[in-house]
């Protein structure tokens, strides 16, 4: 079937499988950082978003894609490694198989939540599973990186 | 692994119910759980473009798409106002943001699944499915119903004047629940459900005067339901949960009882 869609802003058409997840399609197209992980739609790793949403690219039929925009963290390496350091300093990745998945949920958690509150970080990022680090250094990373940009956001 | 011959978007709610006649075809919702079967699909019919993404509020009611994710259900004001945060509290605990963005309420009361958290709750509010062909159907009977060809369109809730309150029990957080439990208290009725028994959710209706014994209520409404063991848990540990659950579940409501 022909589809029409956009990757990180990038204009893409193609002729497809009716059937094809998401996650296949942006894999086969180059978009390493997009995981399989549980592919029961359990653990977060194939978080994209589609569009400005978090989804799971793993339940999503690429069809349902068609005439619209997925950003993959490849779209976000700014903001992605700026996060990612924080999680480097709070030692809160180990294998760090989860870590796309969970970096785009938390930039899309950043955009829903003005200053989220402790309960309102963890409801949000319960869908994404660490089956390395217990969450404990994630969750320092987190608050401290969206202390930092509240910090950045009030000088600007 | 969702598998089909062919994926189509429907342009009408007639052609999508002309193409769900045939038996080899299915109508999508958010993929949640048709991906998990193992089934090959002649034909999968999208109904996400026909403008049933939408949660519509007047002074009477809300109306509830059957394409509105349960993300957007979760957040929208009018309802979680009504329900007094219940219907948050209900959704809340299915796996994560992004899955909850991803499936649909019109998937998860089509499904009538039994681990349901949506399914609890809608049950026990003047709640109603409007099918294609079958027109506007209570949602306790819906609830009951045998799967057929019809198509979900939109869950009506009528604003009666509820105190709702919802309460789960789960082996582990985002899991499936062992137990879900919702009540609502309003106009000298009280009625209770218990779901994931494991089987679908179930109500049971008695005047508010039972609330007078609310450790009395809560036994034997835990009672008159019927149980069944998973891998979850037995059918006994869950009536035992039940009671405590619709206790609970009742003092959330804060309606004055004992009285």
């Amino acid at each position: 079937m022909e589809i029409k869609l956009w990757i990180n802003d990038k204009l893409i058409t193609d002729n497809v499988e009716p059937d094809m997840p998401m996650l296949e399609f942006l894999r086969e197209k180059g978009f390493y950082s997009v995981k399989r992980g549980c592919e029961t739609s359990n653990c977060g790793l194939c978080t994209v978003w589609l569009e400005g949403k978090p989804v799971l690219s793993c339940t999503v039929p690429l069809m349902r894609a068609d005439g619209k925009h997925i950003t993959t963290l490849e779209g976000l390496q700014k903001e992605a490694a700026e996060f990612g350091a924080f999680l480097a300093d709070e030692g809160a990745d180990q294998c760090g198989f989860c870590n796309p998945g969970f970096i785009m949920n938390v930039l899309a958690m950043e955009r829903d939540i003005d200053d989220p509150t402790d309960e309102e970080i963890k409801e949000y990022l319960s869908g994404n599973l660490c089956r390395c680090t217990g969450y404990t250094g994630q969750f320092r990373a987190v608050k401290k990186y969206l202390a930092h940009k509240r910090g950045v956001n009030k000088n600007e | 692994m969702l598998r089909c011959n062919k994926y189509i978007f429907a342009e009408s709610l007639e052609e999508a119910y002309e193409l769900n006649q045939k038996k080899n075809n299915v109508i999508i919702g958010g993929n949640g759980w048709l991906r998990l079967r193992k089934r090959q699909w002649g034909t999968v019919i999208d109904i996400s473009r026909l403008g049933l993404d939408k949660i519509e509020e007047d002074a009477e009611q809300f109306r509830i798409g059957a394409m509105v994710c349960l993300s957007d259900i979760e957040k929208h004001k009018g309802l979680n106002a009504y329900t007094h945060n219940a219907l948050k509290e209900s959704l809340k605990h299915i796996v994560g943001t992004q899955f909850r963005n991803c499936v649909t309420v019109g998937g998860s009361i089509y499904g009538r699944f039994g681990f349901s958290d949506v399914l609890s709750i809608f049950i026990v509010m003047d709640s109603y499915a409007e099918l294609y062909k079958g027109g506007i159907v209570p949602m306790y009977e819906f609830a009951k119903m045998p799967y057929d060809r019809d198509i979900l369109v939109s869950i009506i809730v009528k604003k009666k004047p509820l105190h709702i309150a919802y309460s789960s029990f789960r082996n582990q957080s985002t899991d499936f629940p062992v137990l879900t439990c919702a009540v609502a208290v309003g106009e000298n009725k009280i009625t209770t459900a218990i779901g994931a028994r494991p089987s679908r959710a179930d109500i049971r209706t008695d005047s508010t005067e039972a609330l007078k014994d609310i450790e009395k209520y809560a036994s034997d409404t835990a009672k008159s339901f019927d149980y069944q063991s998973n891998m979850r848990a037995s059918a006994e540990y869950r009536e035992h949960i039940a009671e405590v659950l619709i206790k609970r579940t009742l003092e959330k409501t804060e309606v004055p009882y004992g009285n």
